[in-house]
Protein backbone atom coordinates (compact mmCIF):
# COMPACT_ATOMS: atom_id res chain seq x y z
CA UNK A 1 0.00 0.00 0.00
CA UNK A 2 1.20 3.71 -1.12
CA UNK A 3 0.34 6.25 1.34
CA UNK A 4 0.93 9.76 0.44
CA UNK A 5 -0.05 11.86 4.10
CA UNK A 6 -0.29 15.94 3.43
CA UNK A 7 1.47 17.92 6.45
CA UNK A 8 1.46 21.64 7.49
CA UNK A 9 4.51 23.70 9.63
CA UNK A 10 2.17 25.73 11.94
CA UNK A 11 2.80 27.96 14.84
CA UNK A 12 2.55 25.82 17.97
CA UNK A 13 -0.86 25.54 19.79
CA UNK A 14 0.91 27.68 22.34
CA UNK A 15 1.99 30.20 20.09
CA UNK A 16 1.45 34.09 20.53
CA UNK A 17 -0.23 35.30 17.43
CA UNK A 18 1.04 38.78 16.76
CA UNK A 19 2.35 40.46 12.96
CA UNK A 20 5.01 42.70 11.67
CA UNK A 21 5.04 44.92 8.19
CA UNK A 22 2.34 47.52 8.86
CA UNK A 23 0.61 43.83 9.68
CA UNK A 24 0.94 42.35 6.16
CA UNK A 25 2.83 39.55 7.56
CA UNK A 26 2.94 36.98 10.26
CA UNK A 27 5.25 37.85 13.13
CA UNK A 28 7.51 34.26 13.62
CA UNK A 29 9.77 35.99 15.64
CA UNK A 30 10.35 33.29 19.06
CA UNK A 31 7.53 31.49 17.43
CA UNK A 32 8.11 27.55 17.79
CA UNK A 33 6.67 25.35 14.84
CA UNK A 34 5.12 22.47 14.68
CA UNK A 35 3.33 19.66 12.73
CA UNK A 36 -0.29 20.62 12.40
CA UNK A 37 -1.98 18.11 15.30
CA UNK A 38 -4.33 16.61 13.25
CA UNK A 39 -1.80 15.79 10.53
CA UNK A 40 -0.15 14.25 13.29
CA UNK A 41 -3.04 11.82 13.68
CA UNK A 42 -3.07 10.88 10.12
CA UNK A 43 0.61 10.32 9.47
CA UNK A 44 0.48 8.09 12.71
CA UNK A 45 -2.58 6.04 11.31
CA UNK A 46 -0.81 5.85 8.35
CA UNK A 47 2.49 4.52 9.94
CA UNK A 48 0.16 2.27 11.43
CA UNK A 49 -1.34 0.68 8.35
CA UNK A 50 2.09 0.42 7.05
CA UNK A 51 3.03 -2.00 9.79
CA UNK A 52 -0.29 -3.91 9.32
CA UNK A 53 -0.22 -4.10 5.09
CA UNK A 54 3.61 -2.76 4.42
CA UNK A 55 4.02 -0.58 1.57
CA UNK A 56 5.69 2.88 1.77
CA UNK A 57 4.56 6.20 3.22
CA UNK A 58 5.68 9.35 1.94
CA UNK A 59 5.62 13.11 3.54
CA UNK A 60 4.32 15.95 1.64
CA UNK A 61 4.95 19.42 2.84
CA UNK A 62 4.39 22.57 0.72
CA UNK A 63 6.55 25.23 2.23
CA UNK A 64 9.80 27.04 2.58
CA UNK A 65 12.80 25.56 3.85
CA UNK A 66 12.16 26.23 7.22
CA UNK A 67 9.38 23.65 7.26
CA UNK A 68 12.26 20.96 7.17
CA UNK A 69 12.72 20.33 10.67
CA UNK A 70 9.55 19.28 11.16
CA UNK A 71 9.69 17.27 8.24
CA UNK A 72 12.44 15.37 9.65
CA UNK A 73 10.70 14.38 12.43
CA UNK A 74 7.67 12.73 10.75
CA UNK A 75 10.07 10.65 8.93
CA UNK A 76 11.38 9.37 12.44
CA UNK A 77 7.80 8.92 13.33
CA UNK A 78 8.04 6.93 10.28
CA UNK A 79 8.06 7.61 6.96
CA UNK A 80 10.04 6.42 4.31
CA UNK A 81 11.03 9.74 2.91
CA UNK A 82 9.39 12.97 1.98
CA UNK A 83 8.57 15.83 -0.72
CA UNK A 84 8.16 19.70 -0.15
CA UNK A 85 7.30 22.11 -2.30
CA UNK A 86 9.25 24.67 -2.16
CA UNK A 87 6.39 27.76 -1.68
CA UNK A 88 4.59 29.82 0.63
CA UNK A 89 1.66 28.18 1.50
CA UNK A 90 -0.81 30.93 0.77
CA UNK A 91 -4.36 29.84 -0.81
CA UNK A 92 -6.12 27.11 -0.09
CA UNK A 93 -6.66 26.16 -3.90
CA UNK A 94 -2.93 26.70 -4.75
CA UNK A 95 -1.70 24.27 -1.90
CA UNK A 96 -4.26 22.21 -3.16
CA UNK A 97 -2.85 21.92 -6.83
CA UNK A 98 0.38 21.12 -5.76
CA UNK A 99 -0.84 18.23 -3.57
CA UNK A 100 -2.93 16.84 -6.69
CA UNK A 101 -0.06 17.35 -8.86
CA UNK A 102 2.87 15.25 -6.68
CA UNK A 103 -0.15 12.87 -6.30
CA UNK A 104 -0.95 12.62 -10.19
CA UNK A 105 2.82 11.18 -10.59
CA UNK A 106 2.15 8.51 -8.00
CA UNK A 107 -0.49 5.79 -7.97
CA UNK A 108 -1.15 6.25 -4.24
CA UNK A 109 -4.01 4.38 -2.05
CA UNK A 110 -4.18 6.89 0.47
CA UNK A 111 -3.98 10.27 0.09
CA UNK A 112 -4.10 11.42 4.32
CA UNK A 113 -4.22 14.93 6.00
CA UNK A 114 -5.73 16.24 9.01
CA UNK A 115 -9.40 17.49 8.51
CA UNK A 116 -8.20 21.45 8.55
CA UNK A 117 -4.96 23.41 8.99
CA UNK A 118 -4.79 25.18 12.80
CA UNK A 119 -2.83 28.61 10.69
CA UNK A 120 -5.79 29.17 8.29
CA UNK A 121 -8.46 26.26 9.95
CA UNK A 122 -10.27 25.88 6.24
CA UNK A 123 -10.72 22.40 6.03
CA UNK A 124 -11.01 22.37 1.98
CA UNK A 125 -7.63 20.96 1.02
CA UNK A 126 -8.88 17.53 0.99
CA UNK A 127 -12.08 18.40 -1.14
CA UNK A 128 -10.11 20.24 -3.32
CA UNK A 129 -6.85 17.45 -3.65
CA UNK A 130 -10.24 14.93 -4.11
CA UNK A 131 -12.04 17.02 -7.33
CA UNK A 132 -8.87 17.29 -8.52
CA UNK A 133 -7.91 13.88 -9.18
CA UNK A 134 -11.26 12.42 -9.57
CA UNK A 135 -11.68 10.66 -6.64
CA UNK A 136 -13.68 10.73 -3.44
CA UNK A 137 -12.86 12.62 -0.64
CA UNK A 138 -13.90 12.43 3.57
CA UNK A 139 -13.74 14.45 6.49
CA UNK A 140 -13.64 14.48 8.94
CA UNK A 141 -12.21 10.57 9.72
CA UNK A 142 -12.03 9.03 12.98
CA UNK A 143 -11.62 5.62 11.94
CA UNK A 144 -10.39 3.99 9.17
CA UNK A 145 -9.43 0.14 8.54
CA UNK A 146 -8.59 -0.93 5.08
CA UNK A 147 -9.51 -4.60 4.19
CA UNK A 148 -8.50 -5.53 0.74
CA UNK A 149 -9.03 -2.70 -1.42
CA UNK A 150 -11.74 -1.30 0.81
CA UNK A 151 -11.32 1.17 3.16
CA UNK A 152 -14.03 0.86 6.20
CA UNK A 153 -14.43 4.38 8.07
CA UNK A 154 -16.30 6.49 10.70
CA UNK A 155 -16.90 10.08 10.11
CA UNK A 156 -17.76 12.58 12.55
CA UNK A 157 -20.95 14.18 11.36
CA UNK A 158 -22.92 17.14 13.87
CA UNK A 159 -24.32 15.51 16.63
CA UNK A 160 -22.68 11.99 15.94
CA UNK A 161 -20.86 10.02 13.56
CA UNK A 162 -21.82 7.81 10.46
CA UNK A 163 -20.40 4.08 9.26
CA UNK A 164 -18.85 4.71 5.50
CA UNK A 165 -17.56 2.05 3.09
CA UNK A 166 -15.27 3.35 -0.03
CA UNK A 167 -12.90 1.59 -2.23
CA UNK A 168 -9.28 3.09 -2.87
CA UNK A 169 -7.62 5.13 -3.67
CA UNK A 170 -9.68 7.64 -1.41
CA UNK A 171 -8.59 11.33 0.16
CA UNK A 172 -9.29 11.64 3.52
CA UNK A 173 -8.91 14.32 6.41
CA UNK A 174 -8.13 13.11 9.50
CA UNK A 175 -9.15 13.67 13.64
CA UNK A 176 -9.17 11.79 16.62
CA UNK A 177 -9.21 9.00 18.04
CA UNK A 178 -7.70 7.83 14.05
CA UNK A 179 -4.63 7.06 16.11
CA UNK A 180 -2.33 8.17 18.85
CA UNK A 181 0.07 10.65 18.03
CA UNK A 182 3.69 8.92 18.25
CA UNK A 183 6.53 10.20 19.52
CA UNK A 184 9.81 9.12 17.57
CA UNK A 185 12.26 6.85 19.32
CA UNK A 186 16.30 7.24 18.89
CA UNK A 187 16.69 5.03 16.18
CA UNK A 188 13.89 6.51 14.35
CA UNK A 189 15.98 9.93 14.85
CA UNK A 190 18.91 9.02 13.54
CA UNK A 191 17.41 7.13 10.73
CA UNK A 192 15.69 10.46 9.67
CA UNK A 193 18.51 12.33 8.89
CA UNK A 194 19.46 9.84 5.69
CA UNK A 195 16.31 9.42 4.69
CA UNK A 196 15.52 11.21 1.32
CA UNK A 197 14.00 14.63 1.28
CA UNK A 198 13.34 15.47 -2.43
CA UNK A 199 12.80 19.55 -3.25
CA UNK A 200 9.98 20.57 -6.07
CA UNK A 201 9.24 23.74 -7.33
CA UNK A 202 5.52 24.68 -7.67
CA UNK A 203 3.21 24.85 -10.33
CA UNK A 204 -0.11 26.93 -11.24
CA UNK A 205 -1.23 29.80 -9.35
CA UNK A 206 -3.18 30.87 -6.28
CA UNK A 207 -6.96 32.10 -6.48
CA UNK A 208 -6.84 34.55 -3.36
CA UNK A 209 -4.25 37.09 -2.56
CA UNK A 210 -4.36 37.67 1.78
CA UNK A 211 -3.66 41.58 2.11
CA UNK A 212 -3.57 42.19 5.77
CA UNK A 213 -3.96 40.76 9.35
CA UNK A 214 -5.60 42.21 12.71
CA UNK A 215 -6.00 40.81 16.09
CA UNK A 216 -9.18 40.96 17.62
CA UNK A 217 -10.28 43.82 20.11
CA UNK A 218 -9.01 43.32 23.39
CA UNK A 219 -11.58 41.63 25.97
CA UNK A 220 -13.01 43.93 28.65
CA UNK A 221 -12.75 43.24 32.45
CA UNK A 222 -14.80 40.33 33.71
CA UNK A 223 -17.83 41.57 35.59
CA UNK A 224 -17.01 39.05 39.09
CA UNK A 225 -20.66 37.75 40.74
CA UNK A 226 -20.23 36.20 44.61
CA UNK A 227 -21.00 32.33 44.76
CA UNK A 228 -23.45 33.82 47.38
CA UNK A 229 -25.54 35.82 44.86
CA UNK A 230 -24.76 33.24 42.10
CA UNK A 231 -28.62 33.73 40.57
CA UNK A 232 -28.22 37.68 39.63
CA UNK A 233 -26.01 36.56 36.73
CA UNK A 234 -29.31 35.01 35.34
CA UNK A 235 -30.64 38.89 35.74
CA UNK A 236 -27.38 39.95 34.09
CA UNK A 237 -27.44 38.10 31.41
CA UNK A 238 -31.15 39.04 30.74
CA UNK A 239 -31.04 42.65 30.87
CA UNK A 240 -27.13 43.64 30.75
CA UNK A 241 -25.97 41.41 28.25
CA UNK A 242 -29.17 40.80 26.55
CA UNK A 243 -28.50 37.18 25.71
CA UNK A 244 -31.23 35.09 27.50
CA UNK B 1 -24.27 37.48 -11.61
CA UNK B 2 -26.20 35.87 -9.42
CA UNK B 3 -26.07 34.73 -5.93
CA UNK B 4 -26.33 31.13 -5.01
CA UNK B 5 -26.62 29.93 -1.44
CA UNK B 6 -25.88 25.98 -0.32
CA UNK B 7 -28.54 25.28 2.10
CA UNK B 8 -28.47 22.31 4.39
CA UNK B 9 -31.48 20.53 5.69
CA UNK B 10 -32.20 19.13 8.97
CA UNK B 11 -35.20 16.48 8.96
CA UNK B 12 -36.61 18.23 5.88
CA UNK B 13 -36.16 22.04 7.25
CA UNK B 14 -33.74 24.57 6.45
CA UNK B 15 -30.75 24.65 8.97
CA UNK B 16 -30.76 27.45 11.48
CA UNK B 17 -26.94 28.22 9.93
CA UNK B 18 -27.93 27.74 6.44
CA UNK B 19 -30.93 30.65 6.96
CA UNK B 20 -27.96 33.12 7.91
CA UNK B 21 -26.29 31.93 4.52
CA UNK B 22 -29.20 32.84 2.70
CA UNK B 23 -29.89 36.50 4.60
CA UNK B 24 -25.75 37.08 4.08
CA UNK B 25 -26.70 35.97 0.13
CA UNK B 26 -29.58 38.31 -0.06
CA UNK B 27 -27.15 41.31 1.48
CA UNK B 28 -24.40 40.17 -0.72
CA UNK B 29 -26.81 40.29 -3.61
CA UNK B 30 -28.78 43.70 -2.65
CA UNK B 31 -25.16 45.12 -2.86
CA UNK B 32 -24.40 43.57 -6.23
CA UNK B 33 -28.00 44.66 -7.36
CA UNK B 34 -28.68 40.99 -8.31
CA UNK B 35 -31.09 38.42 -6.93
CA UNK B 36 -30.21 35.14 -4.62
CA UNK B 37 -31.11 31.46 -5.84
CA UNK B 38 -30.93 28.79 -2.82
CA UNK B 39 -30.50 25.17 -3.58
CA UNK B 40 -31.52 22.71 -1.01
CA UNK B 41 -30.93 18.87 -1.47
CA UNK B 42 -32.85 15.88 -0.16
CA UNK B 43 -35.91 15.08 1.37
CA UNK B 44 -37.98 18.47 2.36
CA UNK B 45 -41.51 20.10 1.23
CA UNK B 46 -42.45 23.15 -0.58
CA UNK B 47 -43.76 24.83 2.35
CA UNK B 48 -40.02 24.05 4.61
CA UNK B 49 -38.57 25.76 1.56
CA UNK B 50 -40.33 28.48 1.16
CA UNK B 51 -39.34 29.99 4.55
CA UNK B 52 -36.26 31.05 2.35
CA UNK B 53 -37.91 33.83 1.01
CA UNK B 54 -38.08 35.69 4.66
CA UNK B 55 -34.23 35.45 4.55
CA UNK B 56 -34.52 37.44 1.22
CA UNK B 57 -34.31 34.49 -1.53
CA UNK B 58 -36.35 35.03 -4.36
CA UNK B 59 -36.31 31.55 -5.73
CA UNK B 60 -35.46 27.62 -4.18
CA UNK B 61 -33.97 24.91 -6.49
CA UNK B 62 -35.05 21.96 -4.96
CA UNK B 63 -33.26 18.70 -5.97
CA UNK B 64 -35.65 16.29 -4.35
CA UNK B 65 -34.03 12.78 -6.09
CA UNK B 66 -34.38 10.23 -3.56
CA UNK B 67 -31.07 9.15 -4.07
CA UNK B 68 -29.53 12.20 -2.66
CA UNK B 69 -31.42 11.81 0.89
CA UNK B 70 -28.45 10.50 2.36
CA UNK B 71 -26.31 13.32 2.42
CA UNK B 72 -23.16 12.79 -0.03
CA UNK B 73 -20.17 14.56 -0.35
CA UNK B 74 -19.23 14.17 -4.42
CA UNK B 75 -22.94 14.01 -5.07
CA UNK B 76 -24.14 16.88 -3.63
CA UNK B 77 -20.75 19.06 -4.98
CA UNK B 78 -21.92 17.66 -8.86
CA UNK B 79 -25.70 19.36 -8.17
CA UNK B 80 -24.54 22.50 -6.69
CA UNK B 81 -21.70 22.85 -9.07
CA UNK B 82 -24.83 22.78 -11.94
CA UNK B 83 -27.07 25.00 -10.18
CA UNK B 84 -23.58 27.48 -10.26
CA UNK B 85 -23.80 26.71 -13.74
CA UNK B 86 -27.90 26.89 -14.35
CA UNK B 87 -27.88 29.96 -12.85
CA UNK B 88 -24.82 32.13 -13.96
CA UNK B 89 -23.81 31.95 -10.37
CA UNK B 90 -20.66 34.50 -9.66
CA UNK B 91 -20.89 34.01 -5.74
CA UNK B 92 -21.62 30.60 -4.14
CA UNK B 93 -22.64 31.40 -0.47
CA UNK B 94 -22.74 28.47 2.54
CA UNK B 95 -22.15 27.69 6.54
CA UNK B 96 -19.35 26.06 7.58
CA UNK B 97 -19.85 22.28 8.52
CA UNK B 98 -17.75 19.37 8.01
CA UNK B 99 -20.46 18.80 5.00
CA UNK B 100 -20.11 22.79 3.47
CA UNK B 101 -16.66 22.32 3.96
CA UNK B 102 -16.28 18.95 1.85
CA UNK B 103 -18.58 19.88 -0.44
CA UNK B 104 -17.77 23.91 -1.16
CA UNK B 105 -13.77 22.62 -1.75
CA UNK B 106 -14.86 20.00 -4.57
CA UNK B 107 -17.23 22.70 -5.92
CA UNK B 108 -14.31 25.26 -6.06
CA UNK B 109 -11.92 22.86 -8.17
CA UNK B 110 -14.46 21.77 -10.46
CA UNK B 111 -15.24 25.69 -11.02
CA UNK B 112 -11.60 27.02 -10.25
CA UNK B 113 -13.24 29.58 -8.17
CA UNK B 114 -11.58 31.50 -5.27
CA UNK B 115 -12.45 29.97 -1.89
CA UNK B 116 -12.34 31.64 1.55
CA UNK B 117 -13.72 29.95 4.85
CA UNK B 118 -14.22 31.29 8.23
CA UNK B 119 -15.75 34.34 6.74
CA UNK B 120 -17.01 36.96 9.94
CA UNK B 121 -18.22 39.84 8.33
CA UNK B 122 -20.15 41.06 4.75
CA UNK B 123 -17.56 40.91 1.31
CA UNK B 124 -16.55 44.81 0.98
CA UNK B 125 -16.86 45.71 -2.74
CA UNK B 126 -14.97 48.80 -2.69
CA UNK B 127 -12.10 47.69 -5.19
CA UNK B 128 -12.73 44.10 -6.10
CA UNK B 129 -14.06 41.66 -3.54
CA UNK B 130 -12.64 40.60 -0.38
CA UNK B 131 -13.47 39.61 2.88
CA UNK B 132 -12.56 39.35 6.66
CA UNK B 133 -11.85 35.95 7.46
CA UNK B 134 -11.08 34.09 10.91
CA UNK B 135 -7.33 32.50 10.97
CA UNK B 136 -5.46 31.10 13.85
CA UNK B 137 -8.78 29.16 15.40
CA UNK B 138 -9.72 32.65 16.72
CA UNK B 139 -6.88 34.22 17.40
CA UNK B 140 -6.47 36.44 14.68
CA UNK B 141 -8.43 37.89 11.17
CA UNK B 142 -7.04 38.21 7.58
CA UNK B 143 -8.69 40.36 5.07
CA UNK B 144 -8.48 38.16 2.00
CA UNK B 145 -9.25 39.27 -1.79
CA UNK B 146 -11.17 36.97 -4.09
CA UNK B 147 -9.74 37.09 -7.75
CA UNK B 148 -11.18 34.08 -9.77
CA UNK B 149 -14.37 34.81 -11.50
CA UNK B 150 -16.19 32.63 -9.62
CA UNK B 151 -16.23 32.77 -5.61
CA UNK B 152 -16.80 30.39 -2.83
CA UNK B 153 -17.16 32.23 0.17
CA UNK B 154 -18.15 29.43 3.47
CA UNK B 155 -19.32 31.71 6.62
CA UNK B 156 -18.74 31.35 10.38
CA UNK B 157 -21.93 31.78 12.44
CA UNK B 158 -23.11 34.91 13.66
CA UNK B 159 -21.51 36.33 10.32
CA UNK B 160 -24.19 39.12 9.65
CA UNK B 161 -27.28 40.39 11.82
CA UNK B 162 -29.70 38.19 10.59
CA UNK B 163 -33.18 40.62 10.07
CA UNK B 164 -36.37 37.79 9.02
CA UNK B 165 -38.96 39.83 6.73
CA UNK B 166 -41.81 38.51 5.18
CA UNK B 167 -40.93 37.40 1.77
CA UNK B 168 -41.71 34.17 0.22
CA UNK B 169 -39.57 32.31 -2.35
CA UNK B 170 -40.61 30.18 -5.36
CA UNK B 171 -39.96 26.75 -5.17
CA UNK B 172 -38.94 24.97 -8.60
CA UNK B 173 -37.53 21.30 -9.04
CA UNK B 174 -33.75 20.74 -10.17
CA UNK B 175 -33.19 17.44 -11.57
CA UNK B 176 -29.75 17.40 -12.31
CA UNK B 177 -27.74 14.18 -14.16
CA UNK B 178 -26.24 12.55 -11.83
CA UNK B 179 -23.89 9.30 -12.22
CA UNK B 180 -23.10 6.15 -10.75
CA UNK B 181 -19.45 7.62 -9.39
CA UNK B 182 -21.20 10.49 -7.33
CA UNK B 183 -22.50 7.39 -5.11
CA UNK B 184 -18.71 5.59 -4.47
CA UNK B 185 -18.73 5.84 -1.31
CA UNK B 186 -21.33 3.98 0.55
CA UNK B 187 -22.73 5.17 4.24
CA UNK B 188 -23.35 2.40 5.93
CA UNK B 189 -25.05 3.31 9.10
CA UNK B 190 -25.77 6.64 11.09
CA UNK B 191 -25.52 7.10 14.96
CA UNK B 192 -26.98 10.17 16.13
CA UNK B 193 -27.86 11.75 19.03
CA UNK B 194 -31.63 12.79 18.73
CA UNK B 195 -33.79 15.43 20.34
CA UNK B 196 -30.45 17.48 21.46
CA UNK B 197 -29.54 21.19 20.65
CA UNK B 198 -26.96 20.72 17.20
CA UNK B 199 -23.60 22.00 18.95
CA UNK B 200 -22.24 24.10 16.18
CA UNK B 201 -25.97 25.60 15.54
CA UNK B 202 -26.75 26.81 19.26
CA UNK B 203 -26.84 30.16 20.46
CA UNK B 204 -26.38 29.42 23.95
CA UNK B 205 -23.77 26.54 25.00
CA UNK B 206 -23.01 24.97 28.58
CA UNK B 207 -19.47 23.53 28.35
CA UNK B 208 -18.10 21.74 31.15
CA UNK B 209 -14.42 20.07 32.06
CA UNK B 210 -12.60 18.40 34.45
CA UNK B 211 -13.95 19.55 37.53
CA UNK B 212 -17.00 17.65 37.21
CA UNK B 213 -14.62 14.70 37.97
CA UNK B 214 -16.59 12.14 35.95
CA UNK B 215 -19.19 11.35 33.77
CA UNK B 216 -21.85 10.40 36.28
CA UNK B 217 -22.42 14.38 37.33
CA UNK B 218 -23.25 15.67 34.21
CA UNK B 219 -26.67 15.44 35.27
CA UNK B 220 -26.23 19.13 36.58
CA UNK B 221 -24.78 20.06 33.35
CA UNK B 222 -27.41 18.65 31.48
CA UNK B 223 -30.03 20.18 33.39
CA UNK B 224 -28.92 24.01 33.18
CA UNK B 225 -28.48 23.52 29.20
CA UNK B 226 -32.22 22.09 29.62
CA UNK B 227 -33.65 25.01 31.42
CA UNK B 228 -31.85 27.68 29.14
CA UNK B 229 -32.48 25.44 25.67
CA UNK B 230 -28.90 25.01 24.92
CA UNK B 231 -26.13 22.62 23.61
CA UNK B 232 -23.89 20.91 25.93
CA UNK B 233 -19.98 20.83 24.88
CA UNK B 234 -16.81 19.78 27.04
CA UNK B 235 -12.96 19.93 26.98
CA UNK B 236 -10.77 17.75 25.40
CA UNK B 237 -9.75 15.43 28.40
CA UNK B 238 -13.41 14.90 28.90
CA UNK B 239 -14.16 13.35 25.92
CA UNK B 240 -10.41 11.75 25.63
CA UNK B 241 -11.68 9.86 28.54
CA UNK B 242 -15.02 9.42 27.55
CA UNK B 243 -17.29 10.69 29.85
CA UNK B 244 -18.96 12.41 26.96
CA UNK B 245 -19.07 11.86 23.24
CA UNK B 246 -16.53 13.28 21.29
CA UNK B 247 -18.88 15.19 19.19
CA UNK B 248 -19.33 17.48 22.25
CA UNK B 249 -15.09 18.60 21.84
CA UNK B 250 -14.77 22.17 21.39
CA UNK B 251 -11.62 23.67 20.68
CA UNK B 252 -8.22 24.41 18.97
CA UNK B 253 -8.73 20.38 18.03
CA UNK B 254 -12.27 20.23 18.18
CA UNK B 255 -15.28 21.87 17.19
CA UNK B 256 -14.63 25.76 17.12
CA UNK B 257 -18.32 27.39 17.95
CA UNK B 258 -19.46 31.40 18.20
CA UNK B 259 -22.52 30.94 20.08
CA UNK B 260 -24.26 34.32 22.04
CA UNK B 261 -23.18 32.75 25.01
CA UNK B 262 -20.62 30.03 26.47
CA UNK B 263 -21.15 28.94 30.13
CA UNK B 264 -17.85 26.97 31.00
CA UNK B 265 -17.92 25.47 33.72
CA UNK B 266 -15.07 23.41 35.50
CA UNK B 267 -12.52 23.94 32.57
CA UNK B 268 -9.38 25.69 32.79
CA UNK B 269 -9.31 27.62 29.90
CA UNK B 270 -5.99 26.29 28.48
CA UNK B 271 -5.46 28.37 25.27
CA UNK B 272 -6.37 25.47 23.11
CA UNK B 273 -9.82 25.41 24.81
CA UNK B 274 -10.10 29.26 24.44
CA UNK B 275 -8.89 29.22 21.24
CA UNK B 276 -12.31 27.00 20.04
CA UNK B 277 -14.46 29.37 22.02
CA UNK B 278 -13.40 32.94 22.04
CA UNK B 279 -15.63 34.42 19.21
CA UNK B 280 -18.34 33.73 21.71
CA UNK B 281 -20.12 36.93 22.20
CA UNK B 282 -20.44 36.75 26.02
CA UNK B 283 -18.11 34.06 28.35
CA UNK B 284 -19.58 33.09 31.82
CA UNK B 285 -16.88 31.10 33.75
CA UNK B 286 -18.07 29.01 36.87
CA UNK B 287 -14.71 27.83 38.39
CA UNK B 288 -13.47 27.11 42.41
CA UNK B 289 -10.21 28.81 41.51
CA UNK B 290 -9.78 32.26 41.41
CA UNK B 291 -6.65 32.08 39.35
CA UNK B 292 -8.28 30.15 36.18
CA UNK B 293 -6.94 31.55 33.16
CA UNK B 294 -10.47 30.97 31.48
CA UNK B 295 -11.52 34.21 33.88
CA UNK B 296 -9.46 36.53 32.04
CA UNK B 297 -11.15 35.67 28.75
CA UNK B 298 -14.70 36.02 30.46
CA UNK B 299 -17.39 38.71 30.61
CA UNK B 300 -18.90 37.07 33.90
CA UNK B 301 -17.31 35.17 36.28
CA UNK B 302 -18.47 33.12 39.53
CA UNK B 303 -15.86 31.80 41.79
CA UNK B 304 -17.39 28.84 43.36
CA UNK B 305 -18.14 25.02 43.36
CA UNK B 306 -19.95 23.64 40.61
CA UNK B 307 -21.94 21.36 42.43
CA UNK B 308 -23.28 24.22 44.42
CA UNK B 309 -23.64 26.87 41.50
CA UNK B 310 -24.62 25.35 38.38
CA UNK B 311 -28.05 23.72 40.30
CA UNK B 312 -28.71 27.16 42.20
CA UNK B 313 -28.31 28.95 38.41
CA UNK B 314 -31.04 25.66 36.84
CA UNK B 315 -33.95 26.92 39.69
CA UNK B 316 -33.02 30.67 39.29
CA UNK B 317 -34.23 30.25 35.47
CA UNK B 318 -37.04 28.00 36.19
CA UNK B 319 -38.03 30.59 38.64
CA UNK B 320 -37.57 33.49 36.04
CA UNK B 321 -40.03 31.56 33.66
C1 LIG C 1 -2.06 20.10 20.67
C2 LIG C 1 -3.08 20.25 21.74
C3 LIG C 1 -4.42 20.47 21.38
C4 LIG C 1 -5.40 20.61 22.37
N1 LIG C 1 -6.69 20.84 21.98
C5 LIG C 1 -7.64 21.05 22.92
C6 LIG C 1 -8.99 21.35 22.57
O1 LIG C 1 -9.34 21.38 21.39
N2 LIG C 1 -9.91 21.55 23.55
C7 LIG C 1 -9.58 21.49 24.88
O2 LIG C 1 -10.47 21.70 25.72
N3 LIG C 1 -8.33 21.20 25.25
C8 LIG C 1 -7.35 20.98 24.32
N4 LIG C 1 -6.07 20.67 24.71
C9 LIG C 1 -5.84 20.40 26.14
C10 LIG C 1 -5.67 21.66 26.97
O3 LIG C 1 -4.31 22.03 26.95
C11 LIG C 1 -6.09 21.41 28.43
O4 LIG C 1 -5.35 20.33 28.94
C12 LIG C 1 -7.58 21.11 28.61
O5 LIG C 1 -8.37 22.08 27.95
C13 LIG C 1 -7.93 21.08 30.08
O6 LIG C 1 -9.25 20.64 30.25
P1 LIG C 1 -10.08 21.05 31.56
O7 LIG C 1 -10.10 22.51 31.66
O8 LIG C 1 -11.37 20.34 31.48
O9 LIG C 1 -9.26 20.36 32.73
P2 LIG C 1 -8.26 20.98 33.78
O10 LIG C 1 -7.21 21.81 33.15
O11 LIG C 1 -7.86 19.87 34.66
O12 LIG C 1 -9.16 22.01 34.59
C14 LIG C 1 -10.19 21.66 35.46
C15 LIG C 1 -10.68 22.95 36.08
O13 LIG C 1 -11.80 22.66 36.91
C16 LIG C 1 -11.71 23.42 38.08
N5 LIG C 1 -12.48 22.72 39.10
C17 LIG C 1 -12.19 21.53 39.70
N6 LIG C 1 -13.17 21.18 40.55
C18 LIG C 1 -14.10 22.16 40.49
C19 LIG C 1 -15.34 22.38 41.16
N7 LIG C 1 -15.85 21.49 42.04
N8 LIG C 1 -16.03 23.49 40.86
C20 LIG C 1 -15.54 24.41 39.98
N9 LIG C 1 -14.39 24.25 39.33
C21 LIG C 1 -13.67 23.14 39.58
C22 LIG C 1 -10.24 23.54 38.38
O14 LIG C 1 -9.98 24.69 39.17
C23 LIG C 1 -9.64 23.64 36.99
O15 LIG C 1 -9.52 24.99 36.57
C24 LIG C 1 -5.07 20.52 23.74
C25 LIG C 1 -3.73 20.31 24.10
C26 LIG C 1 -2.75 20.18 23.12
C27 LIG C 1 -1.34 19.98 23.56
Amino acid sequence: MKILVCITNVPDTTAKISFTDGDTKFNKTGVQYICGPYDDYALSRAVELKEQHGGTVTVLNVGEAESEQVIRKCLAIGADDAIRVNTEPTDSYFVAEQIAHIASQENYDLILMGRESIDFNSGVIHGLVGEMLGIPSLSPVMKLEIDGGVAKMTREIEGGKEDIEASLPLVLGCQEPIAEWKIPNMRGIMSARTKPLKVVEPVGVGLTITEKYALPAPKGAVKMIPAEEAEKLIDLLKNEAKVL
Amino acid sequence: MSVLVFAELDNGSIKKSSLEAIYYGSEVAKAKGSSVTVLAIGESSNEALAIAGKYGASKVLWASDARLNVASIQAYSSVLAEAVNATSAEFVILSKSSLGDAVSARVSAKLKASIVSNVVDLPDFSSGVTVKRSIYTGKAFATVALTADKKVIAIKKNAVNVVEGDGSASVENFAPSLNDADFAVKVTGTHKASGQVSLPEADLVVSAGRGLKGPENWGIVEDLANALGAATACSKPVSDLDWRPHHEHVGQTGIKVSPNLYIACGISGAIQHLAGVNSSKVIVVINKDPEAPFFKAADYGIVGDVFDVLPRLTKAIQAAK
